[in-house]
């Protein structure tokens, strides 16, 4: 009798386990990325519309200072630490834009400090995001071909 | 969203599914794709990483109008120099001033 009862637990335990691990919040990690990349992408827009009305700029030109701006933005967050935190909370919808981009460059150069100069900062600086420049213009190179190809 | 649903339902790290995305951005700037969403969606859709990608194609298509097949290699960065020195300058002088947090 207790027996079985512990078993009982034992399998309910087992199945509580598993349905805590496998789907960690997957849902509510998609809504919460949803709504940081959605507002991030906003005060873009606004950051850009502000650029082009302030400085009399081309679309383009706000577009390249609004990018800065972001990125200058998460190099100090990283600076301060506070950015892994962030991340944590608001998960991917830091990652995917350039915020991501900026962070693993200036992440890299935090943690490789102590190793100096040119053997820490200097080769270590593109660890992560080494992975971005890499295939992005592998990948940008074969498709300007297929480009070419087709439009001429 | 889509990158938050890949990382929590496969074991791909925050690295694979970044460049991935970036490939993804290059592969829309071949049809133009991408540059009509900016187009509708508003420039906060150069904020993500794919804009990088489709950049990068851009760039390096009117690179090859401007110089021929050289232009492939010299024209690829020309849209995303920006961004990219930028990081590099940002993170260096971030790295000067703050000490790692460990």
């Amino acid at each position: 009798m207790i027996l079985t009862v512990i078993n009982v637990e034992k399998e309910e335990y087992v199945r509580l386990v598993e349905s805590k691990s496998k789907n960690p919040h997957i849902l509510e990690d998609a809504f919460i990325s949803f709504l940081t990349g959605g507002v991030l992408g906003a005060s873009f827009e606004v950051l850009t519309s502000w650029f082009i009305k302030m400085f009399d700029l081309t679309s383009k030109v706000a577009v390249g200072w609004s990018l800065l701006v972001f990125i200058f933005t998460a190099a100090l967050l990283t600076g301060f630490g506070v950015f892994d935190s962030l991340v944590s909370k608001f998960k991917f919808g830091l990652i995917i834009p350039i915020t991501g981009f900026a962070h693993s460059i200036s992440s890299a150069l935090l943690d490789y400090k102590r190793d100096g100069l040119i053997t820490g900062l200097g080769s270590n600086m593109f660890k992560l995001a080494g992975c971005v420049i890499l295939y992005g213009t592998a990948s940008a190179f074969l498709f300007a071909i297929v480009k070419v190809i087709i439009y001429g | 969203m889509i990158a938050s649903i890949i990382y929590d339902t496969t074991k791909l790290t925050p690295g694979h599914i970044t460049s991935l995305f970036v490939v993804i951005g290059a592969f829309l700037g071949i049809f133009g794709f991408y540059d009509v969403l900016i187009e509708n969606i508003g420039s906060g859709m150069s904020l993500p990483i794919t804009s990088f990608g489709n950049c990068l194609v851009n760039a390096a298509y009117e690179g090859f109008h401007e110089n021929g097949f050289y232009g492939l290699f010299s024209g690829m960065y020309s849209t995303t120099s920006a961004g990219i020195s930028g990081a590099v300058i940002f993170g260096f002088l971030v790295t000067l001033f703050f000490k790692p947090k460990d």
